[in-house]
């Protein structure tokens, strides 16, 4: 029940603010957004920590095609619907500052986007998650649209046909593993309930196995995006209103990751084992390339999009390695990266809006003019980078040390991710916040009231879960142990 | 029957009006005559009617009669400025509903002599209509393009009946499909010359390449309104007698003919969608669209399943709505601006966004974006044909809905992100009905497909 009110609530919201006029429709989209938020920490205090699917809700939806309206949520799932319902309020409170023209639609076209994705992430049928996955694309698509940057028509549209095209051959991969599952009674020859479409996955054979992963892997590579298949996400990310990017970065990429851990890995263990090879030297490849290219960029916006390219890399490259400290370290890492990723975007809006500037070289000395800021910036900078004692920490070592037990020579180069991440991240800061004042930045107004309580929480996130990440790795546990084995691994 | 009876009747007292003179009742009797018509037809569910062996209204034909009678009532809605502008009024009433009943015929045939004449009833009045704006010299074009063409194949379709008689000796489907099956070994070759042919002639009226040419001249040159019906309910009944023909007669020598539609889809979908790419002409980019929709309703004929007729009654549906409300927008908006380029569409989400979000679900739900029917048709067709085999063909297929993505978009940029100080189009209120229906119809059938997709 607790499943369908996290999905519907934030829609119902989202055609509620469209009737409503005026200054009033921040506030009430804050509202609904906050209102998610503790329903779903209701759902996490009823949480039994097992491996178990809880909260389950099944009903028909297309009964002649064997199709339901199955949702549920397991440890991994919850914890993503924890971070989709803990970023949007902070997504929507950052935006409050930007007057964006038509409010009523930008902010129902976010609620709208969350629910797609909370959907995606409780999926419990292939259709349905097939069905959240394209509904999650329509919102950000308007978002990028209508306010957008320059020449946003040309990189929302590449953005949209290169997602839609993974997301085609996912379909087919989908319909394929359905029309291999066994009957389940005489009116139903097929279905697409996620335990029979991994057993119709189990149980090809590996040439066959190989294919699927591709149709699948394909989907999930563009969404995340892994390199080759990244050249949409830089443009997009730039061009993107701020919380468009952070829908996009914090939240959207985590769609791919998951997908990876729930309809991947389980549906076709001889795929994954010939083309993981494969996948994981693409992810390091990229970790590598995205980190080189973000040493190179001027644009801070733009060299957090590549710096998140090189963060999903290693996620996925840790996803793959089919461990559980693989596993673990992912799901860690996709949190931190989600709050980590919302912070640099949100410090980006920040000294945008003050200097209407983004390029690293026009700035400097800003921590002269406001050392409060530059606090701030730097331990959501840390996170980033991966500092102990913060949450980018425990991800990237579970990660690092879960693909070192596939392979010592992809963690030590997925590990120059580490020390390439500092180089850029740091360097970024000193040409940002350190140096003399100029006349850019002289100017630099102190921070209001909401921006300090968004960075406060953001900070506070990141500390809190880099010393003590048990309760979050706790709720994963017993579902990624149960992944693990069900993938049967060492 | 009913149906039938019906829509012949109503025709015939369309044109009493103008003798009688109750020509200000018309639209209004006429409405309310689709409404009756629709219920008296549903009344025939599950009877299975046979009537002298020439027709039968089993479920099919029941179906398809629905869904041709829903979207005749949203295509009136559409029209009524059309009927007023002409001076002939009576007649385009009337010519309208005897199309209305010839397509009747095509979806409830049993019997070739019956399938031609289907074909003819609906066809003549399209001839007619097609050149309906009697001074535009693009009307007439296409008029007269339109007839050269359809007899044509109306001469390959009657050569192929010919052919196939002259095999097996009967004109009725139940006796010819007996014929193949008694003689297994020693089938005639004029009989699959006679499919060939046959093929060739309902190609033609599916536009599906290569025989399609006639097409987007037909479209962009006929009254808007004119071609909205062309494309759905001409589109619709021509599939559904494809259909009740190949997968029910010829499905035992189908080695014949799957390979050639085979190209033939595959053919369509890409000539299809990639020419359509190229228009800037709104009407001209529907036509090719158009085309490429027809390639996907292939697919499910060819999968030849018990998924097809389910497939295409759906596809159907949701393409016939669809088009229906884009060529409503196109005519409100071709109005008020003076032309059909996509560039007319400019600033339309700002000056109308009621046009620009019914055109926007719309334009997705053609594309195939889920929540929107379209999507759902295009998944059920695309798991009709997996299931028969045929993966090859739903790879052509994904691979030009992409493209057709690439089209559908550029209008829907135009209307959000294209600025034009254009003034709030003044939109009459049958067409906000029939737009706030295909709006509602299209979320629905996306959402709830499952009442339909049980029906056959």
């Amino acid at each position: 029940m607790i499943t369908i009110l996290l999905i519907f609530f934030p829609l119902l919201a989202a055609l509620l603010l469209l009737l409503i006029k005026g200054e009033q429709v921040k506030n009430i989209a804050l509202g609904a957004a906050i209102i998610e938020f503790v329903i779903s920490i209701f759902a996490v205090m009823q949480f039994q920590h097992t491996a178990d699917v809880q909260f389950q809700m099944n009903c028909n939806w297309i009964n002649s095609l064997g199709i339901s309206f199955h949702v549920g949520m397991d440890g991994i799932s919850l914890l993503l619907v924890l971070l989709t319902t803990f970023l949007v309020p902070i997504i929507i409170f950052s935006s409050f500052k930007n007057n964006y023209k038509n409010p009523a639609l930008f902010y129902s076209l976010i609620l709208a986007m969350q629910m797609a994705l909370i959907g995606v992430f409780v999926s419990l049928d292939g259709f349905l998650f097939y069905v959240f996955w394209e509904l999650a694309l329509i919102p950000i698509y308007f978002i990028c649209l209508l306010w957008g940057g320059e020449n946003r028509a040309k990189i929302t549209f590449k953005f949209f046909v290169y997602t839609l095209s993974g997301s085609l051959l996912m379909l087919l991969g989908l319909i394929y593993l359905y029309q291999n599952t066994t009957a389940v009674d005489a009116e139903h020859l097929h279905t697409f309930n996620i335990d029979a479409l991994y057993k119709a996955g189990r149980g090809l054979d590996a040439a066959h196995q190989g294919y699927v992963f591709i149709a699948l892997f394909m989907a999930f590579a563009i969404k995340m995006p892994i390199f080759p298949f990244h050249t949409w996400q830089p443009d997009t990310y730039t061009t993107a209103p701020t919380p468009g990017t952070m829908m996009l970065s914090g939240i959207m990429l985590k769609m791919g990751t998951y997908g990876l851990i729930r309809w991947l890995l389980p549906v076709v263990p001889l795929g994954v084992e010939q083309w993981g090879h494969l996948a994981i030297l693409l992810s390091v490849i990229g970790i590598i390339y995205a980190s080189c290219i973000a040493i190179a960029q001027h644009d801070f916006k733009r060299l957090i999009a590549y710096s998140s390219i090189a963060h999903v890399g290693l996620i996925s490259a840790g996803i793959l390695a089919l461990n559980v400290q693989g596993l673990q370290g992912a799901m860690v890492q996709m949190i931190s990266h989600g709050v980590n990723v919302v912070g640099l975007f949100f410090i980006v809006d920040i000294i945008q809006q003050r200097t209407s500037k983004r390029d690293l070289e026009s700035l400097g000395g800003i921590r002269n003019v406001n050392p409060q800021f530059a606090v701030l910036f730097l331990i959501i900078l840390l996170g980033s980078v991966a500092l102990p004692l913060t949450n980018g920490f425990i991800g990237e070592f579970l990660l690092l040390n879960g693909l070192y037990q596939y392979s010592a020579w992809f963690a030590a180069f997925a590990g120059l991710s580490v020390i390439l991440g500092a180089v850029y991240m740091l360097r970024a800061y000193q040409k940002i916040m350190l140096g003399h004042t100029n006349d850019v930045t002289s100017s630099f107004a102190p921070l209001s009231g909401n921006e300090k309580t968004i960075l406060v929480i953001l900070c506070a996130a990141i500390i809190v879960f880099g010393i003590y990440p048990k309760p979050l790795l706790d709720i994963s546990e017993p579902a990624a142990a149960k992944l693990a084995e069900l993938i049967k691994l060492k | 029957m009913k149906a039938l009876i019906l829509l012949s009747s109503l025709g015939v007292i369309t044109l009493l009006a103008e003798i009688f003179s109750f020509k200000k009742l018309l639209y209004p009797l006429v409405l309310l005559g689709l409404i009756a018509t629709f219920v008296f037809n549903l009344s025939d569910w599950n009877t299975n009617m046979t009537y002298f062996k020439m027709m039968r209204f089993d479920n099919y034909a029941v179906a398809f009669t629905s869904v041709i009678l829903v979207v005749a009532f949203l295509w009136f809605l559409m029209s009524e400025s059309y009927f007023k502008e002409e001076t002939s009024l009576t007649d385009h009433y009337a010519l309208i509903l005897f199309a209305l009943a010839g397509s009747v015929i095509m979806v409830s045939y049993t019997n070739m002599a019956m399938l031609f004449l289907g074909i003819e009833i609906l066809s003549i009045p399209m001839y007619i209509l097609a050149g309906s704006k009697k001074n535009d010299l693009n009307s007439n074009e296409a008029a007269f393009k339109y007839l050269i063409m359809g007899a044509f194949a109306t001469g390959f379709l009657l050569f192929g009946i010919a052919l196939i008689y002259g095999a097996s000796g009967s004109f009725d489907l139940a006796e010819i499909k007996d014929y193949i099956t008694l003689h297994p070994a020693n089938i005639e070759p004029i009989f699959y010359t006679g499919i060939l042919l046959m093929l060739i002639g309902l190609a033609f009226k599916v536009s599906a390449a290569p025989f399609h040419f006639w097409a987007p001249d037909v479209y962009q040159g006929s009254p808007t309104v004119i071609t909205a019906f062309m494309a759905t309910i001409v589109k619709t009944a021509a599939f559904a007698a494809f259909l009740r023909l190949f997968n029910n007669c010829f499905a035992s020598v189908s080695v014949v003919w799957v390979n050639i539609v085979w190209v033939m889809a595959a053919l369509t979908l890409l000539i299809g969608n990639i020419t359509a790419v190229m228009q800037s002409n709104t009407k001209r980019m529907l036509a090719y669209s158009s085309v490429a929709h027809a390639g996907y309703m292939l697919l499910a004929l060819l999968a030849g399943n018990s998924y097809s007729s389910n497939a295409i009654l759906f596809y159907a549906a949701a393409y016939s709505i669809g088009s229906i409300g884009t060529f409503c927008v196109l005519f409100i908006v071709a109005g008020a601006k003076g032309n059909e380029d996509v560039e007319s569409f400019n600033g339309l989400g700002k000056s109308n966004p009621l046009l620009a979000f019914v055109m926007t679900a719309a334009l997705l739900s053609l594309a195939g974006i889920p929540p929107t029917a379209g999507f759902f048709a295009k998944y059920y067709i695309f798991t009709a044909a997996f299931q028969s085999g045929y993966t090859g063909l739903v790879l052509v297929a994904l691979l030009a809905s992409l493209v057709g993505v690439y089209y559908y978009f550029r209008i829907i940029i135009a209307m959000y992100f294209k600025e034009s100080n254009t003034e709030t189009i003044p939109v009459q209120l049958n067409h906000k009905l029939l737009l706030i229906a295909v709006a509602a119809a299209i979320i629905l059938l996306g959402l709830c497909p499952d009442f339909i997709i049980r029906l056959l």
